[in-house]
């Protein structure tokens, strides 16, 4: 059984209370700095920070609805070498599945790093947090929070979740040192934290927090939730393919965008340092529009965007983590984190792989055995 | 006379292997159709993903990739690897309305001249049989 600890929720705070948390942890020998979301004193924006002083924790706030960027990327550019000191980051599960993705690319390294990962009801996109923000001001994640954890829809009325949250069927923090548990056991008076590694274990018992059992209400709550989403993601999948399965409706889905690459930026799993699409071979001379428009007898524009998304599918859908930021940057609203899930879904599972589950995995195609996929070679099969 | 639809077929061939088959077949002059448009690659492991996006994105009905037969290739092996990307594409290029069997992979040794010829002249022909690629007809690329 692995170390189990309770943490009472001071004033009905539960931010305040998980910052308070985090304090003690980079107060301790063990962390020389910590890397949480955070929120600059009267300003709406959440955003990462990474602290080596304990007093600007003031402002943590560890389960704010907002999710500008997938700190995987971050935790990747402080972790690539040695950075002098452990770091401990406090990811969604999202963001740890992404960052053991870019751990297998050789992008990143456990060495230094405790990852303090949290149950997560989902996050808000962008614009829809911006609103929330102005709303609520600094009342926003405990706004959030009120109703994320209730079962009573009807009290969600200005809350929907990114819909590549609604598909979440991950939301606990596999994969992290220390999860802290909040299904089931939000309302109430206290969460639990549980040490899943044996760095974890250390820290905790460092901690010196008193142990307790792990409360079945934290287990059930988490499965009954997984199998709601199990639901929605299927429908989600299942509606997205209808309307894509032929080129001219992923002509048509994709027939907005601008080429500006916001995807490919915010994608946690979009590693390489120059992009094909961003070098010479795409500078394409006057005479090869005039050419393609002759072709055909027009062509739209601007061109190399069906090109784009169908190679990224190609080159990242075996490492989707179904997080969502593709979507969540887009400028033209393009559903593309629910066409990435359904991609990666088969992708993935043509592989019998699943991104961000395991660091031991090798990624599908980085590998390969002498006598699979028989079936693809040749061309007498299938025909 | 009802007009044969005419596929454009691009065809990936390793220079060690599949491409010196063509060679033999052409100095054994043995024919093939004209719609293989072959395009020589140092090995089937360099034929990245997006090359084929390409080329359907392009209009070809057809893509086959070629190389040495497993334990036969230059690179020790890139062929293993060049199946893993064409099980890769056959999973993703299918949800789209491209048929799985546009795109094929096999291996032909630089010694089967007339394996060559045969094998392009049934690709054309199960080609022929799926008529043109969808994404032809689409005004985006």
């Amino acid at each position: 059984m692995s170390r189990t600890a309770d943490i009472n929720i001071k004033d009905n705070h539960i931010g305040e209370t998980i910052g308070q948390f985090l304090k003690k942890i980079l107060e301790s020998d063990e962390v020389a700095a910590v890397l949480t979301p955070h929120r600059p004193a009267e300003k709406d924006m959440i955003m990462p920070r990474f602290i080596t002083d304990p007093e600007h924790l003031q402002g943590a706030e560890p389960l704010s609805p907002a999710f500008a960027v997938n700190s995987a990327r971050l935790v990747s550019r402080l972790t690539r070498q040695s950075p002098g000191g452990t770091i401990a980051a406090l990811l969604r599960p999202c963001e740890i599945r992404a960052f053991v993705e870019l751990v297998k690319l050789n992008q990143g390294s456990t060495e230094n790093l405790i990852i303090i990962g949290t149950d997560c009801p989902g996050a808000l996109q962008n614009a829809d947090f911006f609103a929330f923000a102005e709303k609520h001001g600094d009342k926003a994640t405990a706004r959030f929070l009120e109703t994320a954890f209730s079962d009573d829809q009807a009290s969600a009325e200005d809350l929907q979740i990114a819909p590549a949250c609604r598909a979440c069927t991950q939301p606990t923090p596999e994969g992290a040192d220390l999860a802290i548990g909040l299904f089931g056991l939000q309302p109430g008076p206290k969460i639990q934290v549980y040490a899943q590694t044996e760095r974890g274990e250390v820290l905790l018992e460092k901690l010196g927090l008193e142990e307790a059992q792990a409360d079945e209400k934290h287990q059930s709550a988490a499965e009954d939730l997984i199998s709601r989403r199990s639901q929605a993601r299927q429908e989600m999948i299942e509606q997205t393919r209808a309307a894509t399965d032929t080129m001219e409706k992923l002509a048509d889905y994709f027939s907005r965008c601008i080429n500006c690459y916001n995807c490919r930026t915010a994608c946690p799993v979009c590693y390489c340092r120059e992009c094909v699409f961003a070098t010479d071979v795409f500078d394409h001379e006057p005479v090869q529009y005039m050419k393609w428009a002759g072709r055909r007898g027009s062509v739209k524009m601007p061109t190399d965007t069906l090109f784009f998304h169908l190679t990224r599918m190609a080159h990242i859908s075996t490492a989707c983590v179904g997080c969502g930021q593709c979507a969540n940057v887009c400028p033209s609203n393009i559903p593309l984190a629910e066409l990435f899930i359904s991609v990666a879904e088969q992708t993935q599972s043509a592989f019998s792989y699943q991104a961000g589950k395991s660091i031991d995995e090798q990624p599908p195609l980085a590998v390969f055995q002498e006598d699979e996929f028989q079936e693809i070679v040749g061309i007498e099969n299938g025909s | 006379m009802e007009e044969q639809f005419d596929p454009v077929i691009v065809a990936f061939v390793c220079n060690w292997c599949t491409y010196t088959a063509s060679d033999l077949a052409g100095t054994s002059r043995l024919g093939y159709p004209k719609n293989i448009r072959l395009i020589r690659v140092m090995c089937t492991g360099m034929v990245d993903t997006q090359y084929i996006i390409k080329a359907f994105l392009e209009g070809v009905d057809g893509v086959l990739v070629s190389g040495c037969h497993p334990g036969d290739c230059h690179y020790i092996n890139g062929n293993f690897k060049a199946r893993r990307r064409m099980k890769l594409l056959k999973t993703i290029l299918p949800q789209f309305g491209i048929e799985e069997n546009r795109l094929r992979l096999t291996w032909i040794g630089a010694s089967d001249g007339i394996a060559f010829a045969e094998t392009m002249q049934r690709l054309v022909d199960q080609i022929r049989e799926l008529g043109p690629n969808p994404a032809r007809a689409q005004q985006i690329i």
